[in-house]
């Protein structure tokens, strides 16, 4: 069972608070004004790019036939187990940004240190303790949720399904008036 | 949910286990709502001041490095910041303003209600403003004063009068700086235009107009409404009071009044107490009145009358949870529109009295100074109208202290001095002997972002175990007074040896109650005093003082802290100031901005390092002095490690 980080676009306003909140969860202290402060800059896993009026936050989709995964040389990039989130091992990367430049969606880079790839984790760390990603947490508007693939399209059958539904009530009905 | 708040007082901790039991949420529950907060803003990085933006900053370098007109993070933060200083020397200044309206409606109406309570008081702001005093009734010399001190507030020549009561050299040096603040309302006005969009973008000179504007509110809006308020309302002296939410009583229609002006709050004080008030209380079943005061309203008539202090600002809702508040009667600033939630579970009304404050599912009655007494009497009567209508749970806790409180420059004076010979010359002689370390103002607001109470308890604990006497007010005087601090005894259980002998000799507690967040204005006087009397420098930043607000959350904070660090303070808070995302204003407010005004920021959150930064710098300044080491040996001393 995957999960992933599902957008609601329409709920996007660009605040980009997820970049931060991010930041911070892969930061040592966990604190904004400590890292500043102290010259930590971690890098952004997620980012919000915006498309005409719309912004639309992007991170990795940690995809089943993984380009990044296929393309790295050492075996650093790699899905533990399946279900589970792409991740990048720091002590096999050797930074040749192979990665980079195979991943469709633009969302894996050079740490800002320079020294290997980082991409989004999809927090494991916070998942271990039950919390959501930081970037779906911090949002204001809610526009991130951490979903399975199963509820994620139940979610949307079900969606469809009560459109279907009204829409057959309101055609009944019509029917109904005009031969009424 | 299920904040401990490990530090608060018993009765805080109690109120908010029922709240959460019931389900009721609190102020650090939509705190916790409201988690993770946008790390722009706490950094200031964010900038709203045109509709090009909004526009922010990425600290990490990787996105927009300006906002869209160019403005860079310093620039973006020290604008923001100015318009905090506006907006608490705003506060402030129209809390003065209101009083010396009152003062000038004593002029216009021998038969106000208000009336000149201290004519000692009236003829010294006389003096200072240049009002003839000889062979005028106080009515009159009421008048003419109000008229020279509202100039004060929208002159548009000359310099704000108040502030030439500051030490000859401090007022030297902020000509030379350019910070002489010319009017209070014209300083704040200024921040707002070179705030705006494509004025003023050298961070300095934004900061140096937030600097202005400030001393505007300190020696001017604020100290003109302390000053008057004595005036009006009688100048305090220290009497014995009772703190915290216990004071308040089951059989009794309990009235809090909330807020910051003492208008409307002390002439309900004043004819609370009337027989015929009593007797219909007594008509409905309860057995009297009782008020009680939060915030800063609290501070003003608990000076003047005695009145309990039945909390501070965190404690506004909790002190509702009890079930039996009649009536909350607010006025102006601090006041959460968040209330009606708590007071909906209860019969308690809320009724907002400013036109300036309306809130919803508050009732209004309006205030107006020419009927002041005939409102107070219909308040008082509606509270007593609607204790009969109390049900379901009513839980007091059974928690208070007694302190000591109403300090003011001249009582200090004569605590020091004694009676006849009204002196501070005891109190730089126990500097200068090395008995008292040095001076600390602890002051300031509360904040759910930090543990309730444990900042503004440690630091001042710290400061007292360490020789330093210290001044406080606003909801710092309510923590200490609350736990116990403003005692004569609370010297031997944890003021250091020097200080516990001042104490014991004067009978004085080691933490002194100043009085309201206005009221910082009497620390700026007793600075001024101390240098006056003479043999610890000749400025204000050569004194061995300090300030700190180690839980501050307001904008008068900001203007507060500003105030004093351009009167030479050294001043800490604990939460960094929304600059931290601006490194080169960052550096200038906590390093050199030292070189030009004498005083400088720090932040710091850990309340322990906070104060032995303040007695670092009360060190530095000793030796600078030269005076003599400390007569007995001090817990923080860095000297034997030198």
């Amino acid at each position: 069972m995957s999960r992933h980080i599902t957008v609601r676009i329409e709920r996007c306003v660009g605040c980009h608070t997820c970049e931060l909140a991010c930041a911070i969860a892969h930061s040592k202290s966990q604190d904004i004004e400590t890292m500043i402060l102290q010259g930590e800059n971690p890098g952004y896993r997620i980012h919000v790019e915006t498309y005409g009026p719309r912004s639309i936050p992007i991170s990795c989709q940690h995809c089943e036939e993984a380009a990044c995964a296929l393309a790295c040389p050492t075996g650093a990039v790699k899905r533990l187990a399946k279900g589970k989130p792409v991740l990048v091992d720091d002590e096999r990367c050797i930074g040749c940004s192979m990665c980079v430049q195979a991943c469709p969606f633009g969302v894996i880079a050079l740490r800002p240190d320079g020294k290997v790839a980082f991409k989004c984790d999809l927090c494991i760390s916070r998942l271990a303790q039950g919390l959501d990603p930081a970037c779906v947490s911090s949002c204001p508007t809610k526009a991130l949720v951490l979903e399975t693939d199963q509820t994620a399209n139940r979610d949307k059958r079900k969606a469809a399904v009560q459109k279907l539904a009204e829409a057959q009530a309101a055609g009944a009905e019509e029917v109904e008036t005009l031969s009424g | 949910m299920a904040r401990e708040l490990k530090y608060a007082d018993k009765a805080t901790q109690q109120m908010l286990k029922i709240a959460e039991q019931e389900h009721v949420p609190m102020i650090w529950d939509r705190y916790d709502a409201m988690q993770p907060q946008c790390g722009f803003g706490t950094l200031g990085l964010c900038c709203r001041h045109c509709s090009m933006g909004p526009c922010r900053i990425d600290p990490f370098g990787d996105g927009p490095k300006t906002g869209i007109c160019g403005a860079t993070a310093d620039t973006i933060a020290a604008r923001h910041l100015a318009r905090m200083i506006a907006g608490g020397a705003a506060a402030h200044s129209d809390h003065g303003r209101d009083i010396a309206h009152t003062l000038h409606l004593i002029g216009e109406n021998a038969s106000s209600v208000y009336t000149v309570k201290s004519m000692d008081k009236l003829k010294e702001i006389a003096a200072i403003y240049g009002v003839k005093t000889e062979g005028k009734e106080p009515q009159q010399l009421a008048h003419d004063v109000a008229q020279e001190v509202l100039k004060d507030f929208g002159q548009q020549t000359g310099t704000v009068r108040m502030a030439e009561t500051a030490p000859e050299a401090r007022k030297k040096l902020w000509k030379e700086q350019r910070i002489f603040p010319r009017a209070v309302d014209r300083e704040i006005v200024e921040i707002m235009h070179r705030t705006h969009i494509g004025v003023d973008a050298e961070y300095k000179n934004v900061i140096k107009q937030g600097l202005r504007a400030s001393l505007g509110d300190g020696w001017g809006g604020s100290m003109i409404g302390t000053e008057l308020s004595d005036v009006i309302f009688g100048l305090p002296n220290p009497l014995k009071t009772l703190a915290n939410i216990g004071i308040l009583k089951k059989d009794h229609v309990n009235l809090i009044v909330h807020g910051h002006e003492p208008t409307l709050s002390d002439i309900i004080a004043v004819i609370s107490q009337e027989p015929e008030l009593v007797e219909k209380a007594k008509a409905v079943g309860a057995k009297g009145i009782q008020l009680g005061g939060i915030c800063c309203t609290a501070n003003e008539i608990m000076m003047r009358h005695g009145i309990p202090l039945c909390g501070s600002y965190m404690q506004q809702e909790l002190a509702l949870m009890t079930g039996v508040v009649d009536m909350m009667v607010v006025d102006v600033q601090c006041i959460w529109p968040g209330l009606e939630n708590t007071a909906k579970c209860f019969h308690t009304r809320l009724v907002t009295t400013s036109p300036k404050a309306k809130m919803p599912g508050f009732e209004h009655i309006e205030f107006e100074e020419e009927r002041a007494a005939e409102i107070a009497r219909n308040i008082i009567e509606e509270a007593i109208n609607n204790y009969p209508n109390r049900k379901g749970r009513t839980t007091i806790p059974n928690v208070t202290q007694g302190a000591i409180a109403g300090f003011t420059t001249e009582s200090v004076f004569r605590f020091l001095g004694g009676k006849y010979r009204s002196t501070f010359r005891p109190l730089n002689d126990a500097i200068i002997a090395g008995r008292i370390r040095g001076l600390a103002g602890v002051v300031g607001c509360s904040n759910p972002n930090m543990e309730f109470e444990e900042g503004h308890l440690t630091v001042v604990r710290e400061l007292i175990k360490n020789d330093v006497l210290v001044a406080s007010t606003g909801c710092n005087a309510i923590t200490c007074a609350k736990h116990g601090l403003m005692t004569p005894e609370a010297a031997f259980k944890h003021a250091g040896k020097g200080l516990q002998e001042v104490c014991q000799a004067v009978g004085l507690p080691p933490v002194l109650h100043l009085g309201s967040c206005v009221d910082n204005s009497r620390i700026l006087r007793v600075l001024t005093e101390v240098v006056k009397e003479g043999g610890l420098g000749e400025d204000i930043s050569d004194l061995p003082a300090a300030g700190a607000a180690p839980e501050w959350m307001s904008e008068k904070a900001v203007s507060i802290g500003f105030y004093f660090v351009a009167s030479g303070v050294y001043t800490i808070i604990g939460r960094p100031l929304p600059v931290v995302g601006a490194p080169a204003l960052h550096k200038y407010l906590t390093e050199e901005i030292e070189e030009e005004v004498g005083g400088k920021w720090a932040f710091e959150m850990d309340p322990v390092e906070a104060a032995h930064m303040m007695l670092r710098h009360i060190d530095k300044k000793r030796k600078a002095l030269k005076l003599k080491p400390m007569i007995y040996p001090q817990p923080f001393s860095e000297s034997e490690e030198e």
